[in-house]
């Protein structure tokens, strides 16, 4: 009578994430998204050693140069390396990204999972919860949260994901609502299957489509919120960087040094490339019906 | 007389993934004017299809038309270009579809969408202002048999029931006056009393009207009255074509027999295996209510109002009841699986309406049900083995190590190969997902079995074998069942006791073969009455009065 026992069988015969893996192998598009994200990942892990120089190390005499043998990605305005900023402010910009949607998406599936398979009078209050923190400006919540607490950079994340799980719960909650009533939840319910199970092995599996797709959306936009949070003062403040403040900077001097734009510019993209072909390739590796080939 | 369409070696191939299937392989078939031409097969003969290409209504690709031709009144439907396409559409061919409620549009009134093609005809000089368009269609739904129908003309489809809205598809068809009426499947999704009532109507209207008819339908029994001619397909070829009587009476076809031989006619062959003593399941005054608030109001509806009734050991009881009278609600009701607002449910001597949840789990284990859509009551994204193995290990049945055994005997059991274990539901047709559905309903070797409808998706044939399956399966597995349907013949060929229902309430019960002969009630009567005879004879003397 455990649950646990159900899902050792999963291990040796072929399951839904077996079979997903051995599809997203097949998807080159994929592969090419993730080995892009690890590579990224790994390069932000490795900066403080493998950076060419400190990130507010400045070169007084260089200042606002473009691409050379000696700084690749040339230089700021105050003749910091712009590819050694690149890397630091990766750190924080994939960090942000994905913690921040990691805490929106774990209370987001959750809260609408547990939203829309109960239904009823639990829903309607729910679902007004999420109704009044849409409501309140997110803004003002980011303030309060900073003044109570003091700036903080793991606040930060636990902030933009507090605000981006109430798209996600709704997005959820429409799509377990229509689970519940398949026959296919009502059969499991008559063999005895607890709630919880009912939820986690019936229910959240199969909204993981949209799930996914969304998720992907949330990273570029978790990162774009950090940049802007960060660049009216709330969010890491400078010599500290990240691409979302890069950018923004360089918005600035786009006519002058059209490189402090385009480089920071290239590696968001790069990630959001990647995630998206990623995002395609798990929604169609963890949907059975289509093709193993 | 020239024939109104002539359709000769017909070729539709589809190109997938998976390769060529060849859908349609050289089918060929006539129809004169006012003549009915039935095209009867199992899913994926090719039957649609045909029709399909003939109005140019298949995608394509993956669709492809190989060869043949098929001149209407002269022209060749297959070659001609996309604006005599529409003209054919508009004023010569009309199509029923198999599901009412789908085919129409939510949003607009059916008024609305029956003037439709009058007010925006192609044609500028056919087309007629709103005022001469309303009075048309009214005399239409005057004709389809819809009562009150200027009132009607702004309802909504919502407000209209199945039957009512397969009435509505048909006054649209006829709007335009057409030469060829094809229907696909028009009554498949509509109660049996209702079936035999569009039958009625598609018949009187082609007499009335001398237009030809095609008539789509997986089930010979249903086209026994209407249909002059024949055609059986399978697999994408003509099987045989011949008159209605040639095909029941006299065919050599060893496919048509087959065809011919699954409907279930007759009574059931098994014997009564019900055990005296106390009974399995006694359910006393039974109410289910639910609160619709869909509208402004509340509405209380009484899907079962004071039901009592009693399921013996080994006893099959049939229940029967058009779509809304609350049969499977009772069901479910049975099974605690909706809440009830009054009345016991008594399991085996104990009263399973005072169990919280967690003290009904236990006995969850000894009653299952087997739901109506294979489609719908799988998990797609579980594998058979996943599927089956859940509630043997959930239960405690196997464990780790002999549960890939019990899986295999299981489906040994229901008729599925071992082979296909690691599959996913939706690698199966529509009467292998049943059998896996049973099987999952069988593995915690339960005593008492409530089956919904569990045949009424599939096909003639299919249907057949799935019914033997179930009572080969009560016979070995020493089964209590309540079998749920609203198809009669069914019910006859599979329970030892019938219980008729209608809006929430028990209208009479009785020993199936009883209940047949001598229906007390005029409501058993009217449903007795509407089965639809698999021999054309009967069934033109029976139409026809």
């Amino acid at each position: 009578m455990n649950s646990n026992s159900i899902d050792a069988t999963a291990e040796k015969g072929t399951s839904l994430w077996e079979d997903a893996w051995i599809k997203l192998r097949k998807n080159r598009l994929a592969l090419i998204g993730l080995g892009l994200l690890i590579f990224l990942c790994v390069v932000s892990l490795l900066t403080p050693w493998i950076a060419p120089y400190g990130y507010e190390e400045q070169d007084l005499l260089m200042g606002a140069t473009p691409p050379s043998a000696e700084h690749w990605l040339g230089t700021d305005i105050f003749g910091r390396d712009m590819l050694t900023r690149i890397m630091w402010g990766g750190r924080v910009s994939l960090m942000v990204g994905f913690i921040a949607t990691a805490v929106a998406l774990a209370i987001g599936v959750i809260y609408g999972a547990v939203a829309g398979y109960v239904g009823g009078r639990v829903d309607a209050v729910m679902m007004r919860l999420v109704d009044i923190l849409y409501a309140l400006p997110f803004m003002i919540f980011i303030i309060l949260l900073m003044v109570v607490f003091g700036r903080n950079l793991l606040l930060l994340f636990f902030a933009i994901g507090a605000v981006e799980w109430l798209t996600m719960a709704r997005i959820v909650r429409g799509q377990v609502m229509s689970l519940r009533k398949q026959e296919f939840v009502e059969a499991a319910h008559s063999l005895g299957l607890s709630q919880w199970i009912i939820i986690r092995r019936h229910i959240i599996p199969n909204t993981l489509g949209p799930v996914i797709v969304y998720t992907t959306l949330t990273i570029p936009s978790v990162m774009l919120l950090e940049a802007f949070l960060s660049f009216l003062g709330l969010g890491i403040q400078p010599p500290q960087s990240s691409w979302g403040l890069l950018i923004n900077y360089g918005v600035e001097t786009m006519e002058e040094y059209p490189w402090l734009l385009i480089f920071p510019g290239i590696a968001l993209s790069l990630t959001l490339f990647a995630l998206n072909f990623l995002g395609d390739g798990l929604r169609d590796a963890l949907d059975p019906r289509t093709a193993k080939d | 007389m020239a024939a109104l369409l002539d359709v000769k070696n017909l070729k539709v191939h589809f190109h997938t993934r998976n390769g060529l299937v060849k859908a349609v392989d050289d089918v060929s078939f006539s129809v004169n004017p006012g003549e009915t031409l039935a095209i009867v097969g199992e899913s994926g003969s090719g039957k649609s299809v045909t029709c399909y290409s003939l109005l140019d209504l298949l995608p394509k690709p993956p669709a492809k038309i190989e060869g043949g031709t098929a001149m209407f009144d002269g022209e060749d439907l297959l070659t001609c270009n996309k604006d005599r396409m529409r003209h054919f559409r508009g004023n010569d061919i009309a199509m029923i579809f198999q599901d009412p409620m789908t085919s129409l549009n939510p949003n607009l009134t059916v008024g609305e969408q029956l003037i439709e093609p009058l007010i925006y005809h192609p044609d500028k000089e056919r087309r007629q202002d709103r005022a001469t368009a309303k009075l048309r269609a009214i005399e239409l739904l005057n004709e389809v048999g819809i009562v009150d129908s200027e009132r009607r003309f702004d309802s909504y489809p919502h407000e209209f029931s199945g039957g009512m809205r397969q009435r509505v598809m048909i006054a649209m068809a006829l709007i335009n006056e057409p030469r060829l009426l094809i229907c696909d499947e028009p009554t498949t999704a509509l109660d049996v009393t209702i079936q035999a009532q569009i039958l009625e109507l598609i018949k009187k209207l082609q007499q009335s009207r001398d237009v030809a008819v095609i008539f789509i339908s997986h089930d010979l029994g249903v086209v026994a009255g209407i249909a002059d001619k024949i055609l059986v397909m399978c697999n994408g070829v003509a099987m045989e074509s011949g008159t209605t009587d040639n095909i029941f009476y006299k065919t050599k076809d060893d496919y048509t027999k087959r065809l011919l031989s699954a409907i279930p006619e007759g009574a059931k062959t098994m014997k009564n295996r019900a055990q005296a003593g106390s009974p399995l399941v006694e359910a006393k005054n039974i109410r289910t209510w639910f609160k619709d608030f869909s509208g402004s109001k509340t509405i209380t509806v009484k899907a079962v109002d004071d039901m009592s009734l009693t399921i013996k050991r080994g006893e099959i009881l049939g229940l029967v009841g058009e779509s809304g009278s609350g049969k499977s609600t009772l069901g479910r009701s049975i099974l605690q699986l909706v809440p009830t607002q009054e009345g016991t449910v008594t399991f085996d001597g104990t009263d399973l309406t005072s169990l919280s949840p967690k003290q009904m789990v236990p006995w969850r284990r000894r009653m299952q049900m087997i739901f109506q859509d294979p489609y719908a009551s799988l998990n797609p994204r579980m594998t058979v083995f996943e599927t089956l193995a859940e509630p043997l290990l959930y239960h405690g049945i196997a464990n780790k190590h002999n549960v890939t055994e019990q899986v295999q005997a299981l489906m040994d059991d229901v008729g599925l190969a071992r082979a296909h274990m690691r599959k996913y539901p939706h690698e199966f047709s529509g009467g292998q997902r049943q059998r896996i559905a049973i099987g999952r309903a069988i593995a915690t070797k339960p005593e008492l079995i409530i089956a919904d409808e569990p045949v009424s998706a599939l096909d003639v044939t299919i249907q057949a074998q799935i019914l033997d399956l179930i009572l080969n399966l009560v016979e070995r597995h020493n089964l209590t069942m309540m079998f749920i349907s609203h198809d009669l013949s069914v019910v006859r060929y599979i329970s030892d006791r019938v219980m008729v229902m209608h809006h929430g309430v028990l209208v009479e019960q009785g020993n199936t073969e009883t209940l047949w002969a001598k229906p007390k009630k005029a409501y058993t009567k009217n449903l007795l009455k509407a089965i639809p005879l698999a021999d054309p004879k009967s069934e033109r003397t029976r139409l026809s009065n």
